[in-house]
């Protein structure tokens, strides 16, 4: 087996294993949309109606909140050290550890998604677009969030500083995954404009993420 | 008519305009002040630059050049 | 005294004590004329007494990003050449860029309340000023929260260069976004509406404003330089006296 290849396996089986919370993203992307109609009341039509919307930032609320320990844990035991000396080079690394963490939380939702938007009265034209949508966007929210996750490796506090650094970044996939997600919902506007910016997005992040994420390492880790 | 009833909004971020600039120039004279006070404070206890400053930094101002 | 002899720390403070004055000096004289054609600017057709906002609103817009700019160029500074100033540089441009990006929503608002009738609408420059302060904020936070100022230097100077990549797709995806919720979007003041008589105070007060720009950062670098040898002497006291 490949490096790589090992360091992915190693990061899934940790992230499931007990202790390493990788459905607990999928479990607060559910407690997230239950609230929702407490806020704003039980009715069905103006919750269909904003159902893409809540759910598209319930998924990025719960994809960041994952990603604070993703360095972190690995600093604290050293294995970070070790990857950092690996002759694999360390944005790929960083990719990997990046795609292990999309696979354990990002994909749970994509998969999770569906099912949670019946409680928003989501038909199934609006929960297709929902699914295609945050298939195609939450790949970015990772690699975005992964800089993140970098940049705070070495603060006691990280969580909320990460959050409050990241969020900002994410403004573009949220406006063109909601608008996407809208569009197959309603018809009314183009899908086709929105999903591809979503995808170009999350191309760029997946290659920008990584660079960023291992420079921020290096510079921390000294 | 008109000019009288916008009146207040154009005075208003005219002193808004005020209140931020004459806050930035309030941060960055205080400071000053503080850390010049903090300095002499260090120096009259004795605690100067590695060297006196001149030298130093024309030894420096050499090594980059 | 070449430009690379001002990268030198202590240069630097000579350098600011010499020119602070005659800079003070300049923008007092540049503000003055500026507000001067301000107030002797005529009314707008459209927007009537109110075009007098926007001769403070858009050089605060100008600033806020040219701030963003200026950290850009240090982050490099910091990252490719671990140099000290130019993360002194980065870290006081932030503070100053904020607070001009926050006049420049108030100013914003204050003028969408006669003319829109509400303080606040999801405008697409607006919207997107609003999310450049979040960024400002964010940096100061991260500043504040590492102790060790050439590490939190470090992770600025990454977050800043993410920023000034991600903030172009910013802009275009909120413009997007506000064309398709339109209806909200009233203020148009882009190319050939804009008169001489409302371009000419403009200008000054742009120049006037990159003027203060430079002189609060300058004083602000002298007082962070200040700051970092009264830490560093700090710390050799605390050896001594150990």
């Amino acid at each position: 087996m490949t490096p790589l290849g090992a360091l992915l396996i190693r990061d899934m089986r940790l992230a499931v294993r007990v202790g390493g919370g990788a459905l607990i993203g999928v479990l607060f992307f559910l407690v997230v949309v239950t609230l929702v109609p407490f806020a704003i009341g039980p009715d069905l039509a103006l919750l269909k109606r904003i159902g893409p919307a809540v759910l598209w930032l319930a998924a990025l609320l719960a994809n960041l909140l994952a990603l604070d320990r993703l360095f972190a844990v690995d600093h604290e035991d050293g294995s970070l050290d070790l990857l950092l000396m690996s002759r694999s080079p360390l944005e790929l690394v960083v990719a990997v550890k990046g795609l292990a963490h999309w696979l354990t939380t990002g994909l749970p939702l994509v998969v999770a998604a569906p099912l949670i938007g019946l409680l928003l009265n989501l038909d199934g034209a609006a929960q297709a677009g929902l699914v295609v949508t945050l298939l195609a966007g939450t790949p970015a929210l990772t690699f975005i969030g992964l800089i993140g996750a970098a940049i705070a490796v070495a603060l006691r506090r990280g969580g909320l500083l990460l959050a409050v650094l990241v969020l900002p970044l994410t403004v573009p996939v949220l406006i063109f995954g909601v608008a996407a997600a809208n569009a197959v919902m309603t018809g009314a506007a183009p899908f086709g404009t929105p999903f591809t910016i979503l995808c170009a997005l999350s191309l760029a992040s997946l290659v920008v993420g990584p660079f960023a994420a291992a420079a921020a390492l290096r510079q921390e880790i000294e | 008519m008109e000019g009288i009833n916008h009146l207040p909004f154009i005075v208003g971020s005219y002193a808004a305009a005020f209140v931020v600039i004459a806050g930035l120039i309030g941060w960055v004279t205080l400071d000053f002040r503080a850390q010049r006070r903090a300095l002499a404070d260090l120096e009259m206890r004795g605690f100067a630059r590695r060297s006196a400053p001149q030298p130093a930094a024309a030894a420096l101002a050499k090594e980059e050049a | 005294m070449s430009l690379l002899d001002l990268a030198n720390p202590s240069r630097f403070l000579k350098f600011a004590d010499r020119v602070l004055p005659w800079l003070g000096g300049v923008t007092v004289v540049a503000l003055a004329f500026g507000l001067n054609q301000a107030m002797g600017a005529p009314d707008d057709y459209q927007q009537g007494a109110t075009v007098k906002i926007m001769f403070l609103h858009v050089p605060s817009a100008w600033l806020g990003m040219m701030a963003w700019g200026i950290m850009s160029i240090a982050a490099l500074g910091t990252l490719v050449w671990r140099h000290p100033l130019a993360d002194v540089a980065a870290k006081t441009a932030a503070p100053i860029g904020a607070a001009f990006t926050l006049l420049c929503l108030v100013t914003g608002s204050l003028w969408g309340r006669p003319e829109w009738g509400t303080y606040w609408v999801w405008d697409a420059r607006l919207t997107s000023e609003l999310v450049l302060f979040l960024l400002y904020l964010g940096v100061i936070a991260l500043w504040r929260t590492v102790e060790d100022p050439s590490r939190a230097a470090r992770a600025a100077a990454i977050l800043t260069l993410v920023g000034a990549v991600d903030l172009p797709i910013i802009k275009f995806s909120v413009d997007w976004w506000n064309t398709l919720h339109q209806g909200s979007s009233v203020f148009r003041m882009g190319g050939s509406t804009i008169y001489p008589t409302i371009l000419v105070p403009l200008l000054v007060m742009a120049v006037a404003f990159t003027l203060l720009f430079v002189t609060l950062h300058i004083a602000a670098m002298r007082n962070e330089i200040l700051r970092r040898r009264v830490r560093t002497l700090r710390l050799m006291q605390a050896q001594a006296a150990s």
